[in-house]
Formats: structure tokens, C-alpha cells, sequence
């Protein structure tokens, strides 16, 4: 997600309780049109979307009793826009034993906004295996898709204009549980 | 990182480590069913070799193809340049060709710096060994396995190789992988001991990063891992020592000899080995002895640095790393 400079107006939008309380919805989503997440592998789209996974894993783990196998999906050699940047440190693949054949795989991440990171994943995990079906888990839509890609569980869908940013921050990674909405600075 | 990989030298720690720990997600995608990622589609990489190359160049052919470059080979034997073309012109001709990256090898030092800082190619260049000067990746390929053999493969992520005990022994003099081992091991904080004949030792190594020794049974017993280098007789023009069983006596690494490393210390070897000469086939087909492992890490090494060099609109920034969805 955009990592753009936060100006001071950046204002939460969801707090650490809201969190906890969309991945408890989202995981008893998962279990409801998995018909039991039996056949479920969550995989997180570093960097945030790994903390994601894993406690979402560990929120299935509570409803179904079954542990659920969680890895991480680093997208970065698949990225379109690879030319236009420059190079960039590449992310940890870490996809679980058993693999994804025949498995139902949820992507997890934390903003889905053009859609293209989604799509980098998606072709990914066409070159690791073969998944019975593929559906995606974001923690926040803001809209502003760029590609024909949608979320099936979504924590907040928040409208926001190009000019704003939305930045989560967690507490594995950056010591609290919250999502900033803030606008860019004027150029 | 820099635009061009010339010289080990010329990595700093950050550099060094952004390749290894890279290199470190590279080898996952040998262990993939499709192993292939397209992120250098539709750019050129030509591997330029002067002098004769089977591992280096398939090595690198194979790093290359695994991020779907296309890849253009040019042996020098055989084509123009034994007719007499010059650098400059085969340069030229690759640059109208619209070659994105050259890996060059070469027998003469310096070409490939002459070739990165000539204006005569835009593009980035890559040294896969210049006479007895450099061979940066091959020296890359040996910290990746030490990295991953005495600190391990999560552990080391991030890690250098502080405090490790490297020892690198035979034919120092016409060796670019010490040179570049030498330079690299030291950016990387591990502490370096050469040991060879006399003969074989280059004019100039007090002012090396490393300690000298000509006691290999000294050594050994301190050495977290040792490196045998081959005796090159290519580049030899001289004796340098009086016979090849002498050689081996003194310098050559067999059973006994490795029963006085510690228990954990490796053997590695760049190849190709001479049995027999440097190493006897036991140490060569132990389980402590890294050489195939060494192949191996040689493609992952290879496919992070043409990643960090061409995978962007410009060469890696260490740490730089921003995301969007």
C-alpha cells in the first residue's frame, strides 16, 4: 500500500478493537462458505497482509478447533510496474508443506485499491500450484480499481478520493493496531 | 547498490547482505514446479566470454532464463573477434543490438571495467571473472554458502559473517576468486588467512584485509571454513613449486588433514577441482565438502544481483522498499 508521507491530519478510522472485531467476522465468513475451512490455506501478501493471516489463522483455529496452515505470498517479481521504480527488496514466499493443490487458498492483505497487487498474487500462485479456488480477504477496500478483481471478505470497504491515503498500521510491525486516513500532501 | 558489479570491493556490507538475503528467496523458486518468475521479461542479457567458461556461463545462462531474460551467448572463439575485432567494436555492436545488461569474462584484468566506464555501452555490466583481478559473484556464491552452513538459512537473514574464520589456501597468486573473497569476506566482518608457497603468494598481500601463513596444519584447527583453490597451470609461465606431489603435501587437503578441522567447519572448493592435487577425492566427496551446494547457490546469487542491477527502473537502494495494492 502507499507508504506516502502522513500529514498531521491523518485521522483513525478504525481503532484496535474495530480490528479484532472485522477478523472475527471475516474468519467466521471464511467458515461459513468453506462449509468448515477444512481445505482452507490462508497466505499474506507481505508485509502486513502476513500479520493478517496469522490471526486470522488463529481466529479459525478458536471457531473450528482445526489448525489452519498459513504462509506468505511475496509479489514483487510479478509486479507490472517493476521498470518504473527501482529495484526493490523482494518479500519472503513461504508457502505451506502440504502445498496448494486441491486447496482453497485465501489471499490476505491489508488495502485493496488498484487491484494490481491481487493480480501480481494471482499469477504467482499460478507458477507454485494449483488451488481448488482462490478468493481474497482484505482488511480494507478503498475502492479505485484498476483491474475487473474484487474482495470476498472485506474488513471496512472506505471511500476515499485519490488525493487521501490510507495507511494500516499493526502492532507486530509498527506497535499499535489502526488505520490512518490522511490526504496527500499538496504537491 | 551500484550500477554495475565490477569488484567485489566495491559492495558495502548493506549491498552484500540486500544480495544474499535475496538470493536467499531466489533458491525457494528451485524448489517450485514452474521454476521461472517473469520479471525480467522482454529485457536482453548478453554473456559476453572471452575465455573459455562452462560452469560460470551456464550458471549464469540459468539465472537468467529462471527470470525469463532473453539471453544471447557470444564465445569469442570463432566469431568476429578472432578475426580481429576489438572490444570497442563488439561492444558497439551489442549496444545498436539494444542488449540491456553484458556479463562479460575476459582474460585480461580490467576489460570489464573498461567496458562498464568506456561510454561505449549503456548498459549495466556484470563481471564473471577478468584474469587474476575479479570474480565478484563467485566470491558472493561462497559467503551465501558459508552464511547458510555456520549461521544458517532463517538464522542468517540479515546476518553477515562477523566473526567467522576463513581460510583460503593453494594458488593465491593467480587466483581472482581470493582476490575477490579476500575484499568481500572482509566488507562482511569475517577474519581471512591465506595460506600458500611462498611462490604463490601475490606482491602487495601485506596491504590486503587478511592474515598470510604458510603452516596449512597450523590453521586448520582454527578455520570455521577452508577453501581450496585450484593450481591454474593455464596462467602459470614459471615453476612455481618443484613438483605436483610436493604440492599436495604441503597444500593439499586430505582425510587426515580434515580430521583436524572443528566438527563443524566446512570445506569448499570453487571448482573445478583437481583430484589428487588440491584435494583428494575422500575430502571431495564428504559430506563437509560444499562444492555442489556451491553450484547451486551460484544461480540464486546470480539471479539477485541481475534482479537488483536490472529488475527496476534503476539498480537497488539498500532498504528502499514501498508498497501499493
Amino acid at each position: 500500500m502507499d507508504t506516502e508521507q502522513q500529514t498531521d491530519a491523518a485521522r483513525p478510522v478504525l481503532e484496535a478493537p474495530d480490528i479484532a472485531r472485522v477478523l472475527t467476522r471475516i474468519a467466521h465468513e471464511i467458515v461459513e462458505r468453506a462449509k468448515g475451512a477444512d481445505d482452507v490455506v490462508l497466505l499474506g501478501i507481505p508485509t502486513r497482509g502476513v500479520y493478517l493471516a496469522r490471526r486470522l489463522a488463529e481466529k479459525l483455529e478458536s471457531i473450528t478447533g482445526a489448525r489452519i496452515p498459513v504462509g506468505s505470498l511475496d509479489i514483487t517479481m510479478y509486479r507490472d510496474d517493476l521498470r518504473m521504480k527501482p529495484a526493490r527488496a523482494i518479500g519472503r514466499t513461504d508457502i505451506p508443506g502440504d502445498g496448494i493443490d486441491g486447496r482453497l487458498v485465501v489471499l490476505v492483505d491489508d488495502v485493496l485499491f488498484s487491484g494490481r497487487t491481487i493480480r501480481a498474487a494471482l499469477d504467482a500462485l499460478g507458477d507454485i500450484g494449483r488451488p481448488r479456488a482462490v478468493q481474497l480477504a482484505v482488511l480494507v477496500d478503498r475502492g479505485h480499481r484498476e483491474l475487473p478483481i474484487r474482495a470476498d471478505y472485506v474488513g471496512k470497504n472506505l471511500p476515499t478520493s485519490l488525493r487521501e491515503t490510507v495507511k494500516v498500521q499493526l502492532a507486530e510491525e509498527d506497535g499499535r493496531d489502526t488505520v490512518l486516513l490522511g490526504s496527500k500532501p499538496a504537491s | 547498490m551500484m550500477r554495475h558489479l565490477i569488484s567485489a570491493a566495491d559492495l558495502t556490507r548493506d549491498d552484500a547482505v540486500l544480495i544474499l538475503d535475496t538470493a536467499e528467496e531466489m533458491a525457494r523458486v528451485a524448489d517450485r514446479p514452474i521454476k521461472k518468475l517473469p520479471t525480467l521479461r522482454g529485457r536482453t542479457i548478453c554473456n559476453l566470454f572471452f575465455e573459455d567458461s562452462t560452469r560460470t556461463r551456464i550458471s549464469f545462462e540459468a539465472a537468467e532464463k529462471r527470470l525469463s531474460a532473453d539471453v544471447i551467448n557470444f564465445a569469442a572463439k570463432g566469431s568476429s573477434v578472432s578475426k580481429g575485432e576489438s572490444l570497442k567494436d563488439t561492444a558497439q555492436t551489442l549496444e545498436a543490438m539494444g542488449v540491456d545488461a553484458v556479463v562479460i569474462r575476459h582474460s585480461a584484468s580490467g576489460a570489464p571495467y573498461r567496458l562498464a566506464t568506456s561510454g561505449w555501452i549503456d548498459a549495466p555490466v556484470i563481471n564473471a571473472g577478468d584474469g587474476t583481478h575479479q570474480h565478484p559473484t563467485q566470491a558472493l556464491l561462497d559467503a551465501f554458502t558459508m552464511r547458510r552452513r555456520l549461521v544458517g538459512r532463517d538464522a542468517g537473514l540479515g546476518q553477515d559473517l562477523s566473526g567467522k574464520r576463513i581460510t583460503l589456501v593453494g594458488d593465491v597468486l593467480h587466483s581472482r576468486v581470493a582476490r575477490s573473497n579476500v575484499d568481500l569476506l572482509h566488507t562482511l566482518g569475517a577474519e581471512v588467512t591465506l595460506v600458500a608457497p611462498p611462490t604463490l603468494v601475490p606482491v602487495g598481500v601485506e596491504h590486503w584485509p587478511c592474515e598470510v601463513s604458510y603452516d596449512l596444519d597450523g590453521v586448520l584447527p582454527k578455520s570455521d571454513a577452508v577453501m581450496m583453490l585450484r593450481v591454474q597451470r593455464e596462467r602459470m609461465n614459471a615453476a612455481f613449486f618443484p613438483t605436483e606431489r610436493e604440492y599436495s603435501r604441503r597444500y593439499g587437503l586430505d582425510g587426515l588433514r580434515m580430521a583436524k578441522m572443528p566438527d563443524h567447519a566446512i570445506v569448499m572448493h570453487p571448482g573445478p577441482m583437481v583430484r589428487g592435487m588440491e584435494i583428494t577425492a575422500e575430502v571431495a566427496d564428504s559430506d563437509r565438502c560444499t562444492v555442489v551446494e556451491q553450484v547451486a547457490n551460484g544461480v540464486s546469487i546470480r539471479m539477485a544481483v541481475l534482479y537488483l542491477l536490472l529488475g527496476g527502473s534503476e539498480p537497488a537502494a539498500t532498504n528502499a522498499r514501498t508498497e501499493e495494492n
